[in-house]
Parts: structure tokens; sequence; C-alpha cells
């Protein structure tokens, strides 16, 4: 077996960021599209992790770590805001919030 | 030894990717979730592969846990049937499936390019930590604001509305 380089990981980086993508298009469901978007930053989060490794440079680690932080908190006031809508709608169907009237 | 478990780790977290993206199984999003926090768990062990053991840590503790329990709550809390029975519809199939492709061809093809790079020794959790509390104090005094705020709007979001 050849060593694992770089490339291997930035494969593994950009497969889980296309799978990501693919949830976001083919659901209209919010919470599966938010799902997919979990996964696209997690696909971006190995590749900065990748390149720290390999570069022998920490800044990326922070990066990864300031990234985890900020989609913490967009995690929950997403879910909150979803939560609303659905108190508001009964659904969490994109193709049911067409207008920005309440 | 390393190979392997670069392998396995890999192929758990796409895999699992996958099923989040598209089950031909089931329809039910708690078993997305789950899936979902496979992937994540996968994801923590290829950064201990790349020895980054705190964000390791950090993974699962946010991501696999608080993340995830949100998720499962408001999953829940709402009756979610009717998503469950929709389907997904052929023409939006075809798209996303011809966009996504598109965007792989061009990863794929970038990625062709790419040095194979040689593993540098890189700091540990302490020079981290330390980096982040000389170098990187201001961004991360921003990240306790933003989570303060973030915290205060979803507890006024999620107040039903006073009488």
């Amino acid at each position: 077996m050849t060593d694992i380089g770089l490339p291997h990981y930035l494969v593994v980086s950009a497969g889980l960021f296309c799978t990501g993508l693919l949830a976001v298009l083919l659901h209209r469901g919010l919470i599966e599209m938010y799902m997919g978007l979990e996964l696209m930053l997690n696909g971006a989060n190995l590749a900065l992790v990748a390149f720290s490794r390999f570069h022998g440079n920490l800044d990326g680690q922070l990066m990864v770590f300031f990234t985890i932080t900020v989609a913490a908190a967009e995690v929950a006031v997403g879910l909150a805001l979803i939560v609303a809508l659905y108190r508001q709608r009964q659904s969490t169907d994109a193709t049911d919030i067409t207008s920005l009237k309440l | 030894m390393h190979a392997t478990l670069f392998y396995l780790f890999a192929a758990l977290a796409l895999m699992s990717g996958l099923l989040v993206a598209f089950n031909p199984f089931s329809r039910n999003p708690v078993t997305r979730a789950m899936f979902l926090v496979l992937a994540m768990i996968a994801l923590s062990g290829l950064f201990v592969l790349l020895h980054a053991y705190f964000l390791a840590a950090i993974q699962v503790l946010v991501y696999a846990g608080a993340v995830m329990v949100l998720f499962l709550f408001v999953i829940m809390l709402m009756d979610l049937r009717e998503s469950e029975r929709r389907r997904v519809g052929a023409f939006a199939a075809v798209l996303g499936l011809a966009a996504v492709s598109g965007l792989g061809a061009l990863l794929f093809g970038a990625l062709r390019q790419a040095p194979a790079g040689t593993e540098a020794a890189v700091g540990s959790t302490r020079d981290l930590g330390r980096l982040l509390f000389t170098q990187h104090l201001f961004p991360f005094e921003i990240v306790s604001v933003l989570l303060l705020v973030a915290m205060v709007g979803v507890i006024m979001l999620s107040q039903r509305e006073a009488e």
C-alpha cells in the first residue's frame, strides 16, 4: 500500500463536499438540507486540517476551531428559525415557503 | 497501519455521507441524523490520523454531541410524516446529479495536479492553545460574543408570542 499523502485527504474532503451538495439539491425538507450543509462544512474542515498537517502550519487548525464554533451557533439559530417557521406554517418544506409575509 | 485506518475512516465517512444524501432503505429523518453522526465520528478519526487531537475531541463533543442532540430534538418536536412521504422529483434529481458531478469533475481535475506533500511536524494542543490566546485572541473573543448573541437570539426566536 502506498503512503497516504495530501491528495488522499483532499479526495475524501471533495467527496464529502459533493455528497453534502447532493443532499442540499435533492431534498426539499429544510432539515435534510441543513444536514447537507453540515456535511459540506465538514468536508471543508477536513481539507483545512490536511493542509495544516502537510504544510506544518497551525493556522489551518485554528481556522477549523473557529469554523466549528460558528457552525454550532449557526445550527442553533437555523433550527430555532425552522421551529418558528413550523409553528407558523405546519410545514418544513422549502417549496411551501414562497412569501416573505407571515 | 496508518493506511488501513485511513481507508477505513474515509470509506465510513463517504458511505455515511452518501446515506445522508440519499438513503434507499429509509426516509426517516432520524436515520439520516444517525448517519450524519457516523460521518462526524469517522471525520474525527481522520483528524486523529492528521495529529489534530484537540480538533478530533472538539468534533466529537460539538458535532456528534451538541449539534446532533439539537437536530434530534427538532426532528422529534415536529411531525415530519408529510415530508417523509414526499418523493424527490425526477427533474430535480437529474439536475442535482448533473450539478454535483460537474463540481466533482472540477474538484478532482484540480486535485490531479496537487503535489503529494510530505507530512510536516505540526504543533500539539499546547501550541494550538498558545496561538489561540496570543496571536488570535481577538477572533476568539469575537467568537465568544457571537455565541452569546446566538444564544439570546435562539431564546427569543423559540419563545411563544406573549398574549
